[in-house]
């Protein structure tokens, strides 16, 4: 039922990545050799400043099975907090060897996929409160028909995790274990490991942002 | 009350300082479609919770123009090995816009698509349709100052899947958009109008309401052909807008 009419565009509609979604977005895992600069896992180099981590996992179905064709993307803010992009209205300058950006797939085999980055410092929340530090993240595959956003955070932060605004805006509180990643050093790297459940058993919170 | 009435422009260059327009999910799929099979055992049982955006949902990652090469946006030349690909030269080019029409600029578009067989060069592809040694099906492009785009590429085919058994999908060019803020961030697929495989596309038909269907078909382009070479699609985007903000500013 419509009786105005206003100059307002509806969204395009989302639709699946499908199965081949590395052609476009990772298309080395593709074995194409089209592009000189490839997008990647990788969000650090030399200059990055910060604590170094590794970010792992896998992704499951409904059935328990890990998703071997599934595209995971993640953003976050630099060691200080501060986003890379144009829109970030803190004054500050970001850091300039940190993009905040990498793009992962899992591995066609085993399901695991990975990243390398630094663990991202704490970021205002609204109305002059503190979010604890947290990377977002999102998931596109065969079979998912909108991206599935989520966030990872940290569980050597318990103290920052307990005032975190969004984590505590989830009623149900067993559930916000699931944006939870569980730190384990192997061989003097920092890893921390991210399961996503997509369906069924300890669900992973997933978000409308 | 702490009352600020912000200047549109002082706000490093974005000229809206609010949160994005919440997505209305009814103009989009929703994540069980049983009709597409995949969706059944792929999507979450309990419903979305709906956050109030903070930084970490208005900003997202830039692009620099610097990194592409001179045939990222050209799908005929930048796999090419001793020819030219086989099949039908086409043209596809649009704009970009915000839910409000404001253009939007530098955003990044990846596309990726079939060859004329309908055959993806994908290790796990394995239709009978005939790989072509000269097209690789993958490009991209940043969006110009007017929020415009245009590419070059070989009109994909129809290929079959397995859903119900004898499922195929209309000829489509899957495209990724990464623009100013991470609640933007869209993935979806462009088909060609006329398709008459559009009407029984299970993929397609997740999609609720028809006008919303047909936002995802690339208009025949005439006057924009160019003659003894190529025709013309013409597709444009639409992305979630932000606000402006002339009281308080909750953001931060």
């Amino acid at each position: 039922m419509k009786n105005q009419a206003f100059d307002e565009w509806r969204e395009t509609p989302s639709q699946t990545g499908g199965p081949y979604v590395h052609i476009g977005l990772l298309p080395k895992q593709a074995d194409i050799d089209v592009f000189e600069h490839n997008f990647g896992n990788s969000l650090v180099d030399d200059k990055t400043e910060g604590q170094r981590i590794r970010l792992e996992g896998q992704v499951f179905d409904g059935l328990g099975i890990p998703l071997r064709d599934v595209l995971i993307e993640i953003w976050q803010a630099d060691a200080n907090g501060v986003y890379a992009g144009n829109a970030d209205p803190q004054g500050t300058s970001a850091d300039s060897g940190f993009s905040g950006w990498g793009r992962a797939a899992a591995d066609f085999g085993t399901g695991f996929w990975h990243f390398d980055t630094i663990k991202p410092g704490c970021v205002p929340g609204r109305k002059g409160s503190t979010q604890a530090p947290h990377i977002a993240l999102v998931v596109f595959a065969r079979g998912v028909n909108i991206g599935l956003n989520t966030r990872v955070y940290f569980d050597d932060e318990t103290d920052a995790n307990a005032k975190d605004p969004v984590l505590n805006s989830i009623e149900w509180v067993k559930r916000r274990e699931t944006l939870i990643a569980r730190r384990e050093d192997r061989d003097g790297e920092r890893i921390y490991r991210f399961d996503i459940r997509i369906q069924g058993e300890d669900e992973t919170v997933f978000f409308d942002i | 009350m702490n009352l600020r009435i912000l200047n549109g422009e002082s706000n490093h260059g974005s000229s809206r300082s609010g949160a994005y327009a919440q997505r209305n999910t009814d103009d989009h799929p929703p994540a069980h479609t049983p009709g597409y099979k995949t969706s059944v055992l792929r999507s979450p049982r309990n419903a979305l919770i709906s956050i109030a955006q903070t930084l970490t949902e208005v900003t997202a990652p830039h692009f620099s123009e610097d990194k592409f090469g001179p045939k990222d946006n050209d799908l005929i030349l930048n796999c090419v090995q001793d020819g030219l690909p086989i099949g039908e030269r086409i043209i596809i080019h649009g704009y970009v816009r915000d839910q409000f029409g404001r253009a939007v600029k530098n955003a990044l578009l990846e596309v990726w698509q079939a060859n004329a067989s309908g055959r993806y060069r994908h290790p796990n592809d394995q239709y009978i349709g005939t790989l072509d040694p000269n097209f690789g099906g993958c490009g991209r492009m940043l969006t110009d100052e007017n929020g415009f785009y245009v590419f070059r590429t070989i009109r994909p085919g129809p290929y079959p899947w397995r859903n119900r058994i004898n499922e195929w999908r209309p000829a489509h060019i899957h495209f990724s958009v990464i623009a100013d803020g991470w609640a933007q961030r869209l993935i979806s697929q462009l088909y060609f109008e006329g398709d008459t495989l559009i009407d029984s596309c299970p993929i397609l038909k997740t999609v609720p309401t028809d006008e919303q269907r047909r936002a995802l078909i690339a208009l025949e382009d005439k006057s924009n052909f160019i003659e003894a070479d190529s025709r013309c699609y013409r597709f444009d985007i639409n992305l979630r807008g932000r606000r402006s903000t002339y009281f308080e500013n909750d953001l931060t």
